[in-house]
């Protein structure tokens, strides 16, 4: 639940490889809906929990890797203070808009951080035709499938000068790091923030390259639903990466996989109840294996170092 | 199905890759060979090797982010990328 004027990371447009192979994965695998597709031939998709037209884009492309992503902020009010304050922070911000290139879609304001990736603020979208019940609901319209996602989630993006990006989440955004991963130098090594109670809704770790994603994220419901995931990334041969495991950071329950595009998922469940008063929770980089995998206990060389 | 012989051309250490099976699926079943797995989708570039022997059939996008079309030519490919149609010798690109 988002306690600020920013809602949530509402939409992401991802590059794959093969559009129809990726396609079949977050459909009939990971259980999103498609709602259409754009007049240039890329794909829209929701989870069936999900109200907006829709939260995920699909295009098709000669890398694999995050086009963008778009945070929900509260009404149009906050959407123009937030571009001026984004300029005023030293971003240059363009305008896409509304219904070009994603039809539903309001106005955007896009701009590019220290980090390389180009995120975006809208205000407005409109419903999709099929969204979950809201007068004596059921707790689904029509059966989930493969994997059960409920909603997109968030994602962990790599690049450089993180404690940047994490100012401009904050002191812009007026979102909070629930907890941080500090080098023995004391810099940012990884911080993960949220607007909400959602223990992050975006997370960023200190990487050379800029403009890099190592996971996007969906909610399941629940451990038993890990386990599920994990029985579809056996029968359809997806390569795991970690998991099922529990963070010890977010304390959430997960499981990492790759799909056919090369692009990281997590599916992702529980986490801990965030709160703006809470103390930060620090780590050292020296126990960040333990922090990431709990069970385990020590690092996953692949979990650091394949980024897409 | 045949299987064919993939020849680390560093080490000499060799392993059999079925013909439906891509070069990168084989290292990793036989714990062999010269390189880390990834994505297993083209996309993070992990896997690169370059192809000193053989013939071979690339039958997914690899992404331009880390092969780009000069290397294709030099026998740069990401080994998930790629099935064998003959044995390979093949070292870490």
């Amino acid at each position: 639940m988002a306690l600020n004027k920013t809602l949530r990371p509402g939409l992401i447009q991802m590059r794959v490889l093969d559009l129809d192979q990726t396609l079949d994965f977050y459909t009939n695998i990971l259980g999103l809906n498609e709602v259409g597709r754009t007049e240039d031939g890329r794909v829209m998709l929701k989870g069936y929990d999900e109200f907006d037209h829709h939260s995920v884009t699909l295009r098709l492309a000669d890398e694999a890797g995050l086009d963008y992503v778009a945070f929900k902020v509260d009404s149009p009010g906050t959407l123009e203070s937030l571009k001026d304050a984004t300029e005023a922070f030293g971003y240059p911000v363009d305008e896409v808009p509304a219904n070009t290139n994603q039809p539903g879609f309001g106005k955007r304001y896009g701009f590019t951080i220290c980090t390389g990736h180009r995120i975006e603020l809208y205000a407005d979208v409109e419903k999709a035709a099929q969204v979950p019940m809201t007068h004596n609901p059921h707790p689904w319209v029509e059966a989930p499938r493969g994997m059960r996602a409920q909603r997109f989630d968030h994602c962990l993006l790599y690049g450089p000068n993180i404690a940047e990006a994490e100012r401009y989440f904050t002191e812009v955004l007026g979102m909070f790091a629930p907890e941080v991963c500090n080098t023995p130098e004391g810099n940012r090594f990884a911080t993960w923030l949220t607007s909400g109670n959602k223990a992050h809704d975006i997370a960023f770790v200190e990487y050379e390259k800029p403009g890099k994603i190592h996971h996007l994220a969906f909610l399941l419901q629940d451990w038993n639903d890990i386990g599920n995931a994990a029985d579809f990334i056996g029968r359809y041969s997806l390569k795991r990466d970690v998991g099922p495991t529990r963070h010890a950071i977010t304390r959430g329950q997960t499981i990492y996989f790759w799909e056919p595009s090369g692009n990281r998922i997590e599916t992702y469940c529980g986490g801990y109840t965030a709160y703006p008063d809470n103390p930060v929770r620090v780590w050292d980089v020296s126990e960040v294996g333990k922090g990431l995998f709990y069970y385990e206990g020590e690092l996953i060389p692949s979990f650091l170092q394949v980024v897409t | 199905m045949n299987d064919y012989r993939i020849t680390d051309g560093a080490t000499g250490e060799a392993f059999l890759c079925h013909s439906d099976e891509n070069l990168l699926a084989a290292m990793r079943r036989s714990g062999k060979g010269p390189i880390k797995t990834g994505c297993f989708g083209g996309g993070c570039g992990v896997c690169k090797v370059r192809i000193l022997d053989g013939r071979y059939q690339a039958f997914k996008k690899m992404s331009k982010a880390h092969v780009s079309p000069e290397e294709e030519k030099q026998n740069i490919v990401l080994a998930c990328c790629v099935r064998p149609l003959s044995n390979i010798t093949l070292i870490k690109a």
